[in-house]
């Protein structure tokens, strides 16, 4: 089996697995959808007040529907010993992680993005805005999944590592949140975005070629 | 071993031994001490008493000799932390790695203080304890890389793979800060704050200069003492079970 043939593999196998529980699929995104209606009820329903606030709203929120998912990452392959195998292929470690963590996002950060236009008009946030807050998801929900991956595969022999895993991955989450509620707030001014843009696609470029490293490295130390 | 001359390469080798480092570092540690207390005395003595006052800060400037030296020592102890894990997630170096650990502490220590003296100098000049500068943002942010390194090490039981899992970790937020830090830059002259940074590059006269660069040395060296103390406990905890452990106790 080639590496590219692994690497599908793996896709086609965790999607197969996340489509038979589908039930599981939807938490993160009702997740979502509740942590941002609740911020209306929290800060008052002005509409202006709303709206101004509404870009870090729904990425705090993204951030935390992302770091919550993380954990089904490896928890069950963990569990039932895939893990090991994935860890005795005779293929690089981290391209198999990175199908992994593309699956993942796949599941879990692509459903953020599809119902981005409705949270966004609860907000009433502008129509421009809309489409570059789609963007910056796009953009950013998979840097999400590539650095949590490193956070899960250093916690995921431990048997609470929920609350450690959030004080590791949020910290390492401020850039992508900084560019991206930024971006989407100049867009509701009118104001160009192309700076941010390309800085959130250079992080997840770089991401995309690190992250697999330190988080295959951390899975070999978790599995010792 | 070649572009390293054989002493250095022989001292290393020696110092990777858990009894010899414990044995040197028992002697260094008074050494280091007293050039300590020597330097602190001296810099905060030209801080608090030579330096004049400044024209618009008065006396309150005067917290800056301890403020700077820990706001560098934050950054410094990081790198320290994330290049002795690195050292032991290559080379399996049992003292790296608790060099490493025992760092993290203490750099947690020196960033919490420089924030605490951030904020109370900032209440006096700025009037308000808290402002969401760049500077402050990204301190705070460190502190938290910080704990996650504490929390992860705590949480794992077998203390050779938790050093592992932090220095995993430290090399993650090495290449992180970085991009943290020039991202919290760019968020704030975007936000444009309502303060003016009195840090950006400060036009420090010499007579308020040398007492801070003194401070720099005195607390590298605190840093040194402290990671020491820690590593020799760290190290006597873990090597409980071999000979030179018993011997010691035996020989208290």
């Amino acid at each position: 089996m080639s590496l590219f043939q692994a690497f599908i593999a793996i896709i086609r196998r965790d999607l197969l697995l996340a489509f038979r529980r589908r039930a599981e699929m939807m938490n993160p995104l009702f997740f979502f959808i509740i942590v941002v209606s609740l911020f209306p009820l929290g800060v008052g329903a002005q509409p202006h007040l709303l709206q101004t606030i509404a870009p870090g709203i729904i990425w705090v929120s993204a951030l935390l529907a992302a770091m919550l998912s993380l954990d089904g990452l490896f928890r069950s392959d963990f569990d039932d010993g895939s893990l090991e195998q994935i860890l005795l292929s005779p293929h690089p470690t981290s391209v198999l992680i990175l199908g992994k963590i593309f699956a993942h996002w796949l599941v879990t950060g692509l459903p953020l993005i599809l119902v981005a236009p409705l949270l966004a008009e609860f907000l009433g946030m502008p129509g421009d805005a809309l489409w570059v807050l789609i963007k910056t998801l796009l953009l950013g929900t998979p840097v999400l999944s590539l650095i949590g991956a490193i956070g899960v595969a250093l916690t995921v022999g431990l048997r609470r590592g929920g609350m450690i895993l959030s004080l590791l991955v949020l910290p390492l989450y401020v850039p992508v949140l900084i560019f991206a509620s930024n971006a989407v707030e100049m867009a509701s001014g009118g104001l160009p975005v192309d700076a941010q843009m390309n800085i959130l696609a250079a992080i997840l470029c770089l991401a995309l070629v690190l992250a697999p490293l330190p988080a295959s490295a951390a899975l070999k130390m978790s599995m010792s | 071993m070649s572009i390293i001359p054989k002493p250095v390469g022989l001292f290393f080798h020696k110092m990777a031994s858990p009894p010899h480092f414990y044995r040197f570092t028992g002697r260094l540690i008074p050494w280091l001490s007293w050039i300590f207390l020597i330097l602190v005395v001296v810099g905060l003595y030209g801080g608090l008493v030579l330096a004049p006052a400044d024209y618009q800060q008065g006396d309150s400037f005067r917290i800056i000799y301890i403020h700077v030296p820990s706001a560098w020592m934050s950054l410094f102890v990081y790198v320290v932390m994330a290049v002795a894990g690195g050292i032991g997630l290559v080379w399996r170096i049992k003292l790296a790695e608790i060099v490493a650990i025992s760092s993290a502490s203490v750099g947690a220590a020196f960033t919490f203080i420089a924030l605490v003296t951030g904020s109370l100098w900032g209440k006096p000049m700025w009037g308000t304890w808290w402002v969401w500068d760049a500077r402050l943002t990204s301190e705070l942010i460190l502190l938290f890389l910080y704990l996650g390194v504490i929390g992860l090490y705590g949480a794992i039981d077998d203390k050779r793979t938790a050093s592992r899992a932090v220095a995993i970790l430290a090399l993650v937020g090495v290449v992180n800060i970085p991009i943290i830090h020039y991202s919290v830059e760019w968020w704030n002259t975007l936000h444009q704050g309502p303060t003016v940074s009195k840090m950006d590059k400060p036009s420090i006269h010499i007579s308020m200069l040398w007492p801070m660069l003194v401070m720099a040395v005195a607390f590298k060296l605190y840093y040194v003492i402290a990671m020491l103390q820690r590593a020799r406990t760290e190290l006597v905890i873990r090597e409980r079970n071999s000979q030179w452990v018993k011997t010691l106790l035996e020989s208290i």
